[in-house]
C-alpha cells in the first residue's frame, strides 16, 4: 500500500474533521499505522473545513501538513459540484470522491480523465434522505472510499462505528454507509 | 512484559490516561484557553470513578501551580497541564517548584506566547522556564508523550532527584492529532510507579519548614543544591529508562539519533520535527549523502557529554530551535550547542536555523534542503551565516 495521503473537504458542521479520524481509528485498528489531523482554524459552521489522514503500513514519522495528496473525498455536495477547485496538489493518478453523481456531459469527467485521475462518485445526500430524513455525508463517504481504495474492511468501519455511536445515532450512520458502500461508483477509472 | 496491542488515540487523551495510569493523587489544573483537552479527559476519569483523585479546578494557572505545590509537599502524587499564556503565568510559582524540591509532572503543551495573538505550536512558553531547575523533556510523537509522562513521574519522585518535569508536546501537531499508541499494562504502571514515598511530607507530629526565608549567608548553598539535583538527573536517567523499557519494550535515552554516529553533518532538533527530519535524512542517505539527525528528548539538565561523543566525530551541525532568543546569539538549543562545541575543544561550523514560530508548518522538502545545507557547510567547512529565520518573507 505504501504511505496514503487523504484529504478531506467540506463544510464546519457536516464531520469532515470525523470522518478523517474515523478512516485512522479503522486503519490502527487493523494493524496498520495512521494520522489524522484537522486543519487548525477557526471552528464556524459551514466555513470551508479541511481534514488529512495518513495510513501505511510502516509506522509514520513525519509531521507536517499534506500537500500532495493521494485522494481528495469532498464530503460537500454543492463543494463537489466545485471539485477542480480542490484537488489542488492531487498527485497524478490520484482519486477524487465526491458527494454528486455529475451527468455524462459534465466538464469534470473530462478534467479528471485528461488529468489522469480516478473519479468516483456517490450521493449521500439522497441516500441520507431517503433512508433516514437527514443529511449526514460524511460516514457514507467514508464508506464510499473503502470500497473504491480498499484501505481497510467494511466490517472493522462498522465496528469502529459501533464504538463511536450509540443506538439510533449508530443505526442510522450504518444503514446509509452500507448503501453508499454498494452504490459508489467510479466513473473515470 | 504484556503483549499489549496498538490503539488508535488523541494525543491530549495518552496522557490523560498515562496520567490515570500514574494513579495520581491530586491535579489542579484551570480549564480556559489554552488549556487542552488533557484535564478535561481527567476531570471525567475522577467524575466517573476510574480515577481516585481529587480535581481542583483553580482560578488561574498560578493557582493551580501553587495548589500542586501545596499537595506535593503534603506527599500526594500531583500533575498538571498547561500552555503558552498558563505557563507565563505560573511563572513565579515554576521557580517555587523546583527550589523547594516538590516531585511533580506537568505537561506543557508548546504553543506561541502572545503577541501577535496565537494558539499554535512553538517552544517559546517552555523556554521562558529553561532556567527554572525543572526537568524539561520532549516528545516527538504521542507514543513517547505518554511514555515519558511515567518516567517523569518516576525521575520526580526518586529520591535523589526530589524535582519537577515537565513533558514538552508540540500543540496540535501532537495533541490534537491521532496516532497508534501502544500502551503498558495498569498492572506495570502500578509496578513501575508504586506509591509515591517523600520523606518530606508534611507530617503534624514532626513539624518541618518548606520554604523558608534564606538571606544572602544561605540562599547560594540552597541554589547549588537545585544545581547539583539538576545535574544529577543524568546519573539516574538511564536506570529509569531502562527499567521502563523492561515493562514497554521501549528504550529511551537523552537522544534519539538517526545515523548521527559516521555522519558528516548532522541536525539537532526537538520535539515532532524530528520525525520528519529523519524521514528526509532516510531519502539522502539513498543518494549518498553523509547526514544525520539527533533528536532531543533531554533538554534539561542538557546531556553534555552524550552530545559531545557524537559531535566530536562530525564536520558541521545545523540545530534547529522552534523558539528565539531576542537580541541573544540565537535560539536556546542552538546557543547551547555552540557552548558545548567551544568548551569541549570542538572547532566545526554551526548554524542555527529558527523555523515554526506559531506553528508554521514546516515540510518535508525543507527538511531536506536543512540537510543538505548541514551537507554542505561540511563540505565548505562554514556556513554563509549563524542564524537564519527560515521561510520568513522579506
Amino acid at each position: 500500500m505504501g504511505l496514503v495521503e487523504v484529504r478531506w473537504h467540506g463544510r464546519g458542521g457536516q464531520g469532515v474533521v470525523t470522518g478523517s479520524n474515523l478512516l485512522a481509528r479503522a486503519a490502527i485498528q487493523e494493524g496498520n499505522y495512521a494520522q489524522h489531523f484537522p486543519e487548525f482554524g477557526p471552528e464556524r459552521a459551514g466555513a470551508p473545513v479541511r481534514s488529512y489522514t495518513r495510513i501505511s503500513e510502516e509506522p509514520i514519522e513525519i509531521h507536517c501538513g499534506v500537500y500532495e495528496p493521494d485522494i481528495v473525498v469532498i464530503i460537500d455536495p454543492v463543494m463537489s459540484r466545485h471539485a477542480k477547485e480542490y484537488c489542488y496538489g492531487l498527485k497524478t493518478g490520484g482519486d477524487i470522491l465526491l458527494n454528486y453523481i455529475p451527468p455524462e456531459d459534465d466538464e469534470i469527467i473530462r478534467w479528471a480523465r485528461d488529468n489522469g485521475y480516478k473519479l468516483h462518485v456517490v450521493d449521500a445526500r439522497k441516500i441520507s434522505l431517503e433512508e433516514i430524513n437527514r443529511e449526514i455525508y460524511n460516514v457514507p463517504l467514508l464508506a464510499a472510499l473503502i470500497k473504491v481504495r480498499g484501505l481497510c474492511q467494511m466490517s472493522t468501519l462498522e465496528d469502529v462505528l459501533a464504538k463511536r455511536f450509540k443506538g439510533k445515532v449508530f443505526e442510522m450512520n450504518l444503514k446509509i454507509s452500507r448503501r453508499a458502500y454498494e452504490e459508489v461508483k467510479t466513473i473515470v477509472g | 512484559m504484556a503483549q499489549a496491542q496498538r490503539i488508535a488515540i488523541l494525543g491530549d487523551e495518552a496522557i490523560a490516561l498515562a496520567v490515570k495510569q500514574a494513579n495520581v493523587d491530586v491535579i489542579a489544573a484551570y480549564p480556559i484557553t489554552p488549556q487542552t483537552i488533557i484535564v478535561e479527559r481527567l476531570s471525567e476519569y475522577v467524575a466517573n470513578g476510574e480515577l481516585d483523585a481529587a480535581f481542583i479546578q483553580a482560578e488561574s494557572e498560578h493557582s493551580a501551580l501553587s495548589i500542586c505545590v501545596g499537595a506535593g509537599l503534603a506527599g500526594a502524587r500531583v500533575y498538571t497541564s498547561t500552555c503558552s499564556q498558563g505557563l507565563a503565568l505560573m511563572h513565579e510559582i515554576v521557580y517555587a517548584t523546583s527550589s523547594m524540591r516538590v516531585p511533580m509532572v506537568m505537561t506543557i503543551v508548546n504553543r506561541a506566547l502572545n503577541a501577535p495573538l496565537n494558539i499554535h505550536c512553538e517552544h517559546g512558553d517552555v523556554m521562558a522556564e529553561r532556567d527554572s531547575g525543572w526537568v524539561h523533556l520532549f516528545a516527538a510523537n504521542v507514543q513517547e508523550a505518554y511514555d515519558l509522562t511515567f518516567i517523569a513521574f518516576k525521575l520526580a519522585e526518586h529520591k535523589d532527584v526530589m524535582l519537577p518535569v515537565s513533558v514538552n508536546m508540540d500543540a496540535f501537531i501532537l495533541s490534537h492529532s491521532i496516532e497508534p499508541l501502544t500502551p503498558i499494562s495498569d498492572e506495570d504502571a502500578a509496578r513501575f510507579l508504586p506509591p509515591k514515598d517523600y520523606e518530606l511530607a508534611i507530617d503534624f507530629d514532626n513539624p518541618i519548614t518548606h520554604g523558608t526565608m534564606a538571606l544572602p549567608d544561605t540562599y547560594m548553598e540552597f541554589k547549588m543544591q537545585l544545581k547539583e539535583a539538576v545535574e544529577g538527573v543524568k546519573e539516574i536517567f538511564p536506570e529509569v529508562v531502562e527499567e521502563y523499557a523492561r515493562i514497554s519494550g521501549r528504550k529511551y535515552w537523552y537522544f534519539d539519533s538517526y545515523m548521527a554516529d559516521d555522519a558528516d553533518a548532522v541536525v539537532i532538533v526537538m520535539g515532532s520535527t524530528y520525525g520528519t527530519v529523519k524521514t528526509a535524512a532516510k531519502k539522502l542517505r539513498e543518494e549518498g549523502l553523509k547526514v544525520g539527525v539527533i533528536g532531543l528528548t533531554m533538554f534539561r539538565p542538557f546531556p553534555e557529554e552524550q552530545l559531545v561523543e557524537v559531535l566530536k566525530n562530525v564536520k558541521a551541525v545545523v540545530v534547529m530551535d522552534r523558539a528565539y532568543g531576542y537580541g541573544g546569539l540565537g535560539g536556546p538549543l542552538y546557543t547551547d550547542v555552540i557552548g558545548l562545541l567551544y568548551r569541549n575543544g570542538i572547532r566545526i561550523p554551526a548554524k542555527n536555523i529558527v523555523y515554526g514560530l506559531g506553528g508554521r508548518d514546516f515540510k518535508l522538502d525543507e527538511a531536506e534542503a536543512v540537510l543538505r545545507m548541514a551537507a554542505q557547510g561540511a563540505r565548505e567547512g562554514g556556513f554563509d551565516t549563524h542564524v537564519q529565520w527560515w521561510g520568513v518573507r522579506a
